[in-house]
């Protein structure tokens, strides 16, 4: 057929990664403490002790604090973790993109020092990439860097920026400000920096976000310093290194575990012998759920091959997200609750979150249409 | 973990074959009812219809995942042939340690409600019940049947020329769906025989309908392409329809549930083998719920992209999408698939829904 198609290829997990399950479920009744329904806590000591497990950096090179395992024993840490509802904020972005885009644009000196306290746990980054005015369209960043003695300096607005407030690093996405930047090409002078979020000059403001939570930040960047030592990769090759980093972000399968645990609550609602449309209604999510495993199996497989699924996590996580805004529509259709955040009830409080976090999913990461254009781009249709 | 080089060669081949001689022509001359007997026979010759079954039984062997993948190429083509059935029939009948030929055969029951009872007869047996909507059983050589025996499931194999005459039917697809009813209908002895390990008729049912899912993946593949080309093609306001990006967002959500139903199926089939009944049973609920899912969204979308000329006959949009429609309701709808996974589940507990799904 002429048309691309994307490709899921069946995979079986090998032994070694299924040996693996039973250590991280047996870590995981020893945290039991620590487990709930919401994943993202920010808990160090739980991600110090995940380092110390091997089990952040996995597949990264010994040589810089990495275990050397396999992307399918990696996959199988990661599921169990989230389905348990683990508190990974502390590493996740680290080991999922920054660890990784460091490991393949960065400096022998970078990669020393940042690659194994990522792996240990106990160094956490987040992600500079969302501004005021650049969100979906993020080539159109208007921080800027500005090359001076020894460094460069950098002034602009950051936001959307979870867990910053946490973080000690970011990977900063700007524009160098600088006269032989070609101003028709939108992508030039894209560049990536290694910004310690303690220098001078950042400032981190909470942005409260519907939930009354604080997640997410707006980071102000005045006269920044940076020392040369902290660009990561090239000076206008961002785009292609910050590309990498959001396949990276995408291939994980974080979009459709969250709320594991709700369905496993409505299940425990629903009895042992549910009434007929009780049944097809869970029946038709738990489907979902299992066929949205098998292929981010396959593209933990397609990794394993070095391929670049990026089409293909585009895939999983549209539907992925979709089936988790789902899960409260069809909650809502099955027990009549009326929803408190902080309720004693489980089920109420649990719909109070999955309903009002729903909007987020199909935004953070590559909103739907931007991942829809993704696909269509590779259909060839742009 | 990747495609094996057989399966893949398998594949190709099919291809070809069915590219050649599964024409839109040999399909519209099968709804009006006359069988395609030359794409048969080329199928015949190959020797995949009867693969699976031992080689003392005239079979290869054949892992039972390359022949659903060789399902999934026929559902692409909409191949108006039982090779699913034929496939399904020798494996019944060959457990049973019955004789086959090597002409087109149907299998039953089809339907969930259906009975079939025999009962002694002297040296014989007496069918009785009925066995509705079997494929293609006016054109069958054999029909294969199971039947509740005084001491459980056997097999029975009829030559389609002996059985009693069907009450002919088809789908929306116009693939022949015949009803036979038997009354006290006289079979001989050596046309019945216990079935063999691991066949019954839950299992003939469940394999049944992943062959449907398996198919209609294919199906589905066929109907993403036609859309995909087609928008490109069609120029609108100046421009191909695919330069919009409301007709690409419609594009890429087709892609998704083509992806998604391909992985469906994929996944009931790594459950063939698995020595596992329960498991297999569960996962290929899983594959037709999601199968048929997928099909409904995708369907409405491919015929959305392709505008009125993917309404008309002579376009080919609709051997698909008509096709679609019929086989999600074939051997169990998705939404009954649904019910089974929905009771296994809840009947398993909670707790046991990662295990179960992670395989442990």
């Amino acid at each position: 057929m002429a048309t691309p198609m994307f490709r899921f290829d069946p995979v079986e997990l090998p032994p070694e990664a299924i040996k693996i399950r039973g250590e991280v479920r047996a870590f995981i009744e020893e945290h039991k403490d620590v487990m709930g329904f919401t994943r993202g806590e920010h808990n160090p000591e739980f991600s110090q002790a995940m380092g110390k497990k091997g089990w952040i950096g996995m597949t990264w090179p010994k040589q810089y604090g990495g275990h050397e395992r396999t992307s399918f024993e990696r996959y199988v840490v990661i599921e169990e973790m989230l389905v348990a509802g683990a508190p990974l904020s502390a590493h996740y972005t680290g080991d999922r993109q920054s660890g990784p885009n460091i490991l393949r644009f960065g400096t022998e000196e970078q990669k020393n020092f940042f690659c194994p306290k990522i792996a240990a746990g106990e160094l956490t980054f987040c992600i500079g990439m969302s501004e005021p005015n650049a969100g979906s369209d993020v080539a159109g960043t208007r921080t800027r860097a500005v090359k001076v003695d020894g460094g460069y300096r950098i002034n602009g607005t950051k936001l959307w920026t979870s867990n910053a407030h946490n973080a000690d690093y970011a990977i900063l996405f700007c524009k160098m400000s600088s006269d032989d930047v070609d101003a028709n090409d939108r992508h030039a002078g894209a560049t990536q920096f290694l910004l310690d979020l303690k220098t001078p000059g950042v400032e981190i403001r909470p942005v409260i976000n519907l939930l009354g939570e604080h997640h997410f930040n707006e980071i102000f960047l005045t006269d920044v310093f940076v020392p040369d030592h902290l660009l990561l990769g090239k000076e206008g090759n961002g785009w292609n290194q910050l590309t990498s980093e959001l396949a990276f972000e995408r291939s994980a399968p974080d979009r459709f575990l969250v709320l594991f645990q709700m369905l496993q609550q409505m299940i425990r609602m629903a009895g042992p012998t549910p009434d007929r449309s009780t049944a097809a209604a869970l029946g038709k999510l738990i489907s979902q759920l299992a066929t949205l495993r098998s292929m981010s199996v396959s593209i933990a497989g397609m990794l394993m091959e070095g391929l670049q699924p990026n089409n293909e996590s585009a895939v999983v996580k549209d539907l992925g997200t979709r089936y988790e805004q789902d899960i409260p529509v069809v909650a809502r259709q099955l027990f009549a609750t009326e929803p408190e955040l902080e309720a004693i009830d489980l089920y109420a409080s649990m719909l109070a979150r999955s309903t009002m976090n729903a909007p987020r999913l199909s935004i953070q990461g590559g909103t739907r249409e931007i991942l829809r254009g993704i696909i269509a781009r590779g259909l060839g249709l742009r | 973990m990747a495609i094996r080089d057989e399966t893949r060669m398998l594949l190709e081949s099919m291809g070809r074959l069915f590219e050649d001689l599964c024409t839109k022509q040999v399909v519209d001359a099968a709804e009006t009812g006359v069988f395609a007997a030359d794409l048969w026979r080329a199928v015949s010759e190959t020797g995949v219809p009867l693969a699976a079954l031992p080689e003392s039984a005239g079979g290869a062997d054949a892992e039972w995942s390359d022949l659903y993948a060789a399902l999934r190429v026929a559902g692409r083509f909409s191949a108006p042939i039982p090779l699913a059935e034929t496939m399904l029939a020798g494996w019944v009948a060959s457990s049973a340690g019955l004789e086959i030929g090597d002409g087109p055969m149907t299998v039953g029951p089809v339907r969930a409600a259906d009975k079939l009872a025999l009962t002694r007869d002297g040296n014989g047996w007496r069918l009785n019940g009925t066995a509705s909507r079997l494929p293609y059983a006016s054109h069958a050589e054999k029909i294969v049947l199971i039947a509740d025996g005084p001491d459980g499931e056997m097999a029975v194999v009829l030559e389609g020329s002996g059985a009693p005459s069907p009450a002919k039917g088809k789908n929306i697809a116009n693939e022949s769906r015949d009803t036979l009813t038997f009354d006290n209908f006289h079979v001989s002895s050596d046309s019945v025989a216990p079935l063999g390990e691991g066949v019954s008729r839950a299992a003939l049912y469940r394999r049944g309908a992943l062959a449907r899912a398996t198919m209609m993946s294919g199906a589905l593949e066929r109907a993403m392409d036609l859309a995909v080309t087609y928008a490109q093609e069609r120029q609108q306001f100046g421009r191909p329809i695919s330069k919009f990006q409301a007709v690409q967002q419609n594009l890429a959500v087709l892609s998704e549930q083509t992806a998604v139903a391909v992985a469906a199926a994929n996944l009931g089939i790594q459950s063939l083998g698995c020595g596992d009944d329960e498991r297999e049973e569960f996962q290929i609920a899983i594959a037709k719920t999601r199968v048929g899912e997928a099909a409904t969204l995708a369907c409405e979308l491919a015929h959305q992209v392709h505008g009125a000329i993917g309404f008309t006959k002579e376009y080919s949009l609709q051997l698909a999408t008509r096709r679609l429609w019929s086989w999600r309701e074939e051997f169990g709808s998705d939404p009954e698939w649904a019910v089974k996974v929905g009771n296994y589940f809840c009947g398993k507990g909670a707790d046991r829904l990662w295990p179960i799904l992670a395989g442990e």
